[in-house]
């Protein structure tokens, strides 16, 4: 099984966009992280250990999905130091890549490579 | 050993001085990121550098344990890019300083700082960030001592010479890397934050180091010092305390 962690600046954006996801993702696993532990735009390394630690406790591997600037450079020190070997980092837009993941992540099948792909096939689409 | 007592005093002093500073420019670095990024940069190395402090006080250690302790407290406060890129940095160069503060042991310091920031930021000279003004000054700390024969003291004196010069270099230039490289070319004109707060780590650990001197040392007092050179101020004490 493969989950999800969703790293944004904001806790809304964060939990809206697991909110859009889960809406088609049906039982996958998606942890949702934004914001400081303060409650500021921005994020911070800590929650998105966690929250990687979580996900991959019931899901075994991870997928993250990220917004800009700090998510990136955070989510990649929480994996440096989580101690969890299945988990990366989808080179994708956060919203459209979580519901591709997400979807991905519900086939019998699915494995750390096909969501995460999944997930980057949604830097191709186009809306208009 | 005085020598290694005298290098953990000047890790906190630097410490406590790229604190205070930090408070006092918090203004000013939130104006320039307000330019051209997201407005919180002057916040977020204020509220990490404070951290850092009350942490680092609250330490006992070697140089190498206090730098780490002030990188886990900007990694997990700051809350901005600016956590991993200082704080991660401070983080992974610390372990060059297991020997305590030599002028090698601080080129390979700061040159592992460099890298960590060049590799975590994915960014290079004429990005228009930190590494605009760290690269020369890395560059001239390690070439004045081992090319020119300068005491470290006098190296890093030239160091935040070449930083300052390096964050002017970023005001014409267009950003390619960080929030104000969404501007485009609005963000030409304008001087970047992250090389700014560099060059104050710098001035700092200059002013700490000269202290340590006694105020012998004959260097361009202006320049700020770089917090990617904090052993630097302590380069000295080895070879003349390290027999004590």
């Amino acid at each position: 099984m493969v989950g999800l962690v969703v790293v944004s600046h904001s806790k809304q954006a964060a939990a809206g966009i697991r909110e859009i996801a889960q809406e088609m993702g049906g039982d996958a696993r998606i942890e949702a992280v934004g914001g400081t532990e303060d409650g500021r735009i921005g994020t911070t390394p800590g929650p998105i250990g966690d929250a990687i630690a979580a996900v991959a406790e019931d899901a075994g591997g991870v997928v993250v999905l990220v917004d800009l600037g700090s998510a990136v450079l955070n989510a990649e020190l929480a994996i440096e130091t989580a101690e969890v070997d299945d988990v990366a980092i989808a080179d994708a837009p956060i919203l459209e890549g979580a519901l591709n993941a997400a979807v991905a992540a519900t086939a019998a099948d699915a494995t750390l490579d096909s969501v995460r792909s999944a997930a980057e096939d949604a830097a191709d689409v186009s809306k208009v | 050993m005085s020598g290694d007592t005298r290098q953990t005093e000047a890790v906190h002093d630097a410490i406590e001085a790229i604190a205070d500073r930090l408070a006092d420019e918090k203004e000013y670095l939130t104006e320039l990121d307000s330019a051209i990024g997201d407005a919180d940069h002057g916040a977020n190395m204020n509220r990490g550098f404070q951290a850092a402090r009350d942490r680092v006080a609250e330490t006992d250690g070697d140089p190498a344990e206090l730098v780490k302790t002030a990188g886990v407290a900007l990694v997990s406060e700051v809350g901005g890019a600016s956590g991993p890129l200082y704080g991660g940095s401070l983080l992974k160069a610390s372990q060059e300083l297991d020997d305590g503060l030599t002028a090698e042991t601080t080129i390979a310091f700061a040159e592992r700082y460099l890298e960590t920031v060049e590799e975590r930021g994915k960014a290079s000279v004429g990005d228009k960030t930190m590494v605009d003004a760290l690269t020369p000054a890395v560059h001239t700390y390690k070439k004045s001592i081992e090319v020119d024969d300068c005491e470290p003291i006098e190296a890093l004196g030239k160091a935040v010479d070449a930083a300052r010069r390096g964050v002017e270099f970023t005001t014409p230039l267009r950003a390619k890397k960080g929030r104000a490289s969404y501007l485009g070319w609005r963000s030409v004109g304008h001087q970047d934050p992250g090389a700014t707060s560099t060059l104050y780590l710098l001035e700092e650990l200059l002013d700490v180091a000269t202290e340590y001197e006694n105020g012998e040392v004959a260097v361009d007092a202006e320049a700020d010092i770089d917090p990617d050179e904090l052993p630097e101020p302590d380069a000295e004490d080895v070879p003349v305390d390290g027999g004590d």
